[in-house]
């Protein structure tokens, strides 16, 4: 039987990533996804895996403000891109409006695949700040949650989008207490 | 944000509030297991089975020991004690020692530098095996009692039988107008948490083990390393990490907890894994498929004579939770309809596919599907509504149910009155136009098993308090949190009887070294019991400080109140101080302020062979109306919209309630319409899809508008009143899916899922005037044990089985 290949002995290349606005000058092993580089090199654990094949958006982050799956994306062709993840959303101490609006709903249950959902959410709300319903459900569509039921996350999206568009809201009766 | 000031009594209780760690979770600061990282950690991989039955001839690791950067690897002979969740099923081992039974089986473990060598190093062990033929079905487990999978099934193949009968079914069935006779199948299905299982374990010089898992029962984990490792419990510590979702499928110890507590104290250095999907498929200990029959008696107004049910499980490689699983399939069928006489045969059988156990509402969602289905075609049978019908016949409140389950307080009257109202029932059912349907279901599920996984007479939770003298207030407990919120209930809890805010409590809970054993999150125990533990440690404080304060005061301690973080006299509120001061006015009194408190169910009135199981502090209710739109072309069903009424007695937080709502319809929808665990039977047992683009959930696009409604009332046995809502809501689901098909297009689907393929059948069959049905016809034959015959309440019994021999109450 012949050696296998140890991928853990290819070379290491130097590379620069910007993340949530900070660059980083690392090296780091060139077959790596985005997803690794983020977690094992970068320390940044907020962004989460499910599946590692792209089925679950578990790890999704924004490139250039475009959700992007980092288990699928090789990180060397990321370098020198803006890349946003959990990590960067609240601005010091104040939480973002979507993180804001998850926490007062319970739209994060077990929290894992909420960093994955924020992150595709606020691409949305960039792009189109007075979503639909059905707007938001298309967005999220590959976003597996199996706590929620996707319900609160909905409507925590609709709060923070009104919000964000400077009115005064507040999550509905209906939405706490039920009928 | 809504209040609730003069609506109830209590300050925390019952208003919605964000959850004590949303703020983590919300911010990647939250740390799950696989976000871990130790000085020198190597990583661990895991070689598996690939044939779903075999003998070991021989195992080889040398060359992967050789491989550069691994540090050790391992086979069964390293770990030959088996272990198991439940005392009567120690059939697991974390790597077999010479027999694998399912596809995904482990055989060797190895520890590495960094994953991608450790799983180089993996194809450099070889493994011989002498392949044995493998069983695939309840039906053929049945047939072939040799070889079998494990030596101490009860009958060959067959892991479980179950013989139990309440009163006199047969007399039941004779007054009956009418006997419905029904065959159903429910496919297996699996918790697909989105978090893949993962642990660290580290070995510290001092011969102390601790390991992180994303586990729900950190004490079974526990347990099952000291047995397993032989170490002393004292020398372990379990720390269960936040579980990105558990569902069931996080609550068995496993394999790969143990494999890296052992590869941690070979290398001496800290190890962790974390699985692969396709290996969190193989973990499983999911639904299992169920075969079942029913026939029930009824009366012309739909009143239950007699029910006589058979449930055949497919348990795949090993025990789990399967004992508990078998009883179950039989157990909570008499809950919610008065049932007055019960027969219940189970059968458990072993196949060499994943191991089943439990996922969210444990044995119960398979046979409520059976129950509400067969109870929708009695009602057309006798051209009754439904909804009327099951009003008429509710079990009652503060009742003993036929197979000696205690009834509390029972709200499944307001759930079917509010889903009703709220879709228009009495208008639109048998009233819309083909294709569209609406359908009803309810349920019942347990808030808590009365009994522990392993007899003990020990608490099943237990939480510590201290106060410092800043005021602050720690609360510590070994319940866990998969996200249901059970870290907020405890700190809301500590809050509501101290006058606190419960963002000021700190939690720490689930870590064996500091927290009391809780047994853990599964049949949904944690609120009630956890929050009962929690109200008497907190009113020991309580009353420690009122004692200090009334003496200070000069006041009976009656006439004080905690409120708004203070201690002060009821009627002059003036009069008082900050319960900072007031416990530094108690330390100084009376020394270190601190309490425990513990719970422990009451003992249950059943008292034959097989009553442990069923039997809960309180039972929640569920009522559910799906509306569908079937498309005749297509056999594809949508599901546009559900109400669902839940009976939860009080909530502790409704917001809270209404996500667990919301997420048991998701999960119900995603068994009623599309998912399944199943095996190419014709293919070697090989999984059909391990992965989740294959094995189909729901998305955003297929999940359904909810409408949710709170009922109930405060149940004496709960903490302020509160029942469950993690698991029962799930259960009316499925069926109502299946009446409302009927409803849209008049064809019966008595197997889960109701996948396209199955609907457009029924409906072809149906144009062609044959039977508009797709499901099973048969069981498979089995040799039942002699029956255990419990005389009910009704006829006298006082809960013990008639004795072989001996002739029942009024035969002699």
């Amino acid at each position: 039987m012949t050696q296998p290949i140890s991928l853990s002995r290819t070379r290491k290349i130097p590379g620069s990533f910007v993340v949530n606005g900070e660059r980083h000058d690392i090296t780091f092993s060139s077959h790596k996804t985005l997803l690794e580089v983020l977690r094992e090199d970068l320390g940044l654990t907020g962004t989460k895996h499910g599946c590692e094949l792209g089925e679950c958006g578990a790890c999704a982050v924004l490139v250039d403000g475009m959700p992007v799956l980092s288990c699928l994306a090789l990180a060397a062709a990321y370098q020198d891109r803006g890349i946003a993840t959990v990590e960067g959303m609240a601005d010091g101490p104040s939480l973002h409006p979507l993180q804001e609006a998850f926490v007062e709903l319970g739209a994060a249950q077990c929290g894992y695949c909420t960093p994955g959902v924020l992150l595709t959410a606020r691409a949305l709300l960039n792009e189109n700040p007075r979503p639909t319903r059905h707007e938001i459900k298309k967005a999220l569509a590959g976003n597996l949650c199996r706590c929620t039921g996707y319900i609160k996350i909905y409507e925590a999206v609709e709060l923070a989008a009104r919000r964000m568009r400077g009115e005064e809201a507040e999550p509905l009766e209906e939405s706490l207490h039920g009928y | 944000m809504g209040t609730d000031a003069g609506r109830k009594p209590y300050s925390v209780i019952g208003t919605p509030r964000a959850k004590v760690d949303a703020a983590t979770k919300c911010t990647g600061e939250a740390i799950f297991a696989d976000d871990l990282v130790l000085p020198r950690m190597l990583s661990c991989k895991m070689l598996r089975s690939p044939h779903p039955h075999a003998r070991i001839m021989r195992i080889d690791t040398a060359k992967a020991h050789a491989l550069d950067g691994v540090h050790a690897v391992i086979t069964g002979a390293d770990l030959p004690i088996p272990f198991g969740i439940l005392p009567v099923s120690q059939d697991e081992h974390a790597l077999a020692p010479d027999h694998v039974r399912f596809i995904g089986d482990a055989v060797a473990a190895v520890a590495a530098r960094d994953e991608d060598t450790a799983t180089a190093a993996l194809d450099l062990i070889e493994v011989e095996y002498h392949v044995l033929p493998p069983i695939g079905s309840v039906a053929q487990a049945a047939t072939t009692p040799e070889p079998q999978l494990h030596g101490y099934a009860d009958q060959g193949n067959l892991h479980k039988l179950i013989h139990l009968e309440f009163g006199d079914v047969e007399a039941g069935f004779g007054r009956a107008d009418l006997v419905q006779d029904d065959v159903f199948f429910y496919e297996g299905s699996t918790h697909l948490p989105i978090e893949q299982h993962a642990a660290l374990a580290r070995y510290d010089k001092n011969g102390r083990l601790t390991l992180w898992s994303s586990t729900q029962t950190p004490h079974y984990v526990h347990r099952a390393l000291a047995k397993v490792l032989e170490l002393p419990p004292s020398r372990i510590r379990v720390i269960a990490t936040p579980n990105g979702g558990g569902f069931g499928g996080k609550s068995d110890p496993f394999p790969h907890e143990i494999v890296v507590s052992k590869l941690a104290i070979l290398t001496g250095r800290p190890v962790k894994i974390c699985l692969t999907r396709e290996e969190v498929f193989y973990c499983h200990r999911g639904r299992h498929p169920v075969l079942m029959r029913v026939r029930t008696g009824v009366t012309k107004d739909g009143s239950i004579t007699a029910m006589d049910f058979e449930s055949y499980l497919d348990g795949g490689a090993y025990g789990s939770y399967g004992v508990a699983s078998a009883y179950y399939t039989g157990a909570l069928q008499t809950v919610t309809y008065q049932v007055p006489a019960y027969r219940f045969r189970g059968a458990r059988a072993f196949t060499n596919k994943a191991p089943c156990g439990p996922k969210r509402g444990h044995g119960t969602p398979q046979p409520r599907f059976a129950v509400e289905v067969t109870l929708d075609k009695i009602a057309e049978r006798l051209e009754l509504d439904p909804a009327a019908m099951r009003l008429r016949h509710l079990q009652p409140a503060n009742s003993i149910t036929a197979n000696y389950l205690k009834i509390g307080t029972m709200g499944l009257g307001q759930c079917i009155e509010r889903v009703c109202a709220g879709s228009g029932w009495n208008t639109r059912f048998r009233k819309l136009p083909y294709g569209y349907g609406l359908g009803l279901a309810c349920s019942s599920y347990i808030t808590g098993a009365g009994l522990p996984i392993y007899w003990n007479a020990m608490p099943h939770s237990g939480v510590q308090l201290k106060c410092d003298r800043g005021g602050g207030v720690t609360v510590f407990c070994g319940s866990t949190d998969i996200g249901q919120g059970s870290d907020s209930v405890l700190a809301y809890i500590v809050a509501e009887v101290l006058g606190l805010d419960p963002m000021k409590i700190a939690v720490v809970t689930a870590d064996t070294d500091l927290t009391p054993v809780d047994l853990g999150s599964y049949s949904s125990r944690v609120t009630l019991m956890m929050g009962q533990a929690a109200i008497q440690a907190a009113e020991r404080v309580k009353e420690c400080i009122a004692r200090a304060v009334a003496a200070k005061l000069d006041l009976s301690m009656e006439r004080l109140t905690f409120s708004g973080e203070r201690v002060c006299d009821r009627e002059h509120p003036e009069d008082g101080m900050s319960f900072a001061d007031a416990v530094v006015l108690a330390e100084s009194a009376s020394g270190t302020i601190g309490a425990v408190g513990s719970y422990t169910p009451a003992r249950s009135p059943g008292r034959y062979r097989g009553s442990g199981v069923g039997p809960s502090p309180a039972y929640s209710y569920s009522a559910c109306v799906a509306e569908v739109l079937v498309d005749g072309d297509t056999g594809i069903v949508q599901v546009p919209k559900v109400w669902i009424a839940h009976d939860v007695g009080q909530a502790i937080n409704p917001a809270l309630v209404m996500g667990q709502i919301e997420g048991g319809v998701y999960m119900g929808l995603g068994e009623a319409l599309m998912e399944e665990m199943s095996y190419r039977e014709n293919r070697n047992l090989v999984h059909k899809w391990p992965s989740m683009l294959e094995y189909k959930s729901p998305t955003t696009l297929e999940m359904c508008d909810v409408t949710t409604y709170l009922v109930g009332e405060p149940d004496p046995n709960g903490p302020f009143g509160a029942k469950e809502a993690g698991q029962g809501p799930l259960l009316p689901v499925m069926p109502a899916v299946a009446n409302a098909i009927y409803d849209a297009v008049g064809v019966r689907i008595d197997e889960v899922p109701m996948s396209p393929p199955k609907v457009l059948k029924a409906i072809q069959a149906k144009a062609k005037g044959k039977e508009p049905r797709v499901g099973p016809t048969e069981a498979p034959d089995v040799a039942w044990p002699p029956v255990t015959a419990v005389p009910t309440p009704a006829e006298g019994g006082d809960g013990r089985a008639v004795e072989p021999g001996r002739a029942p109450a009024g035969g002699r």
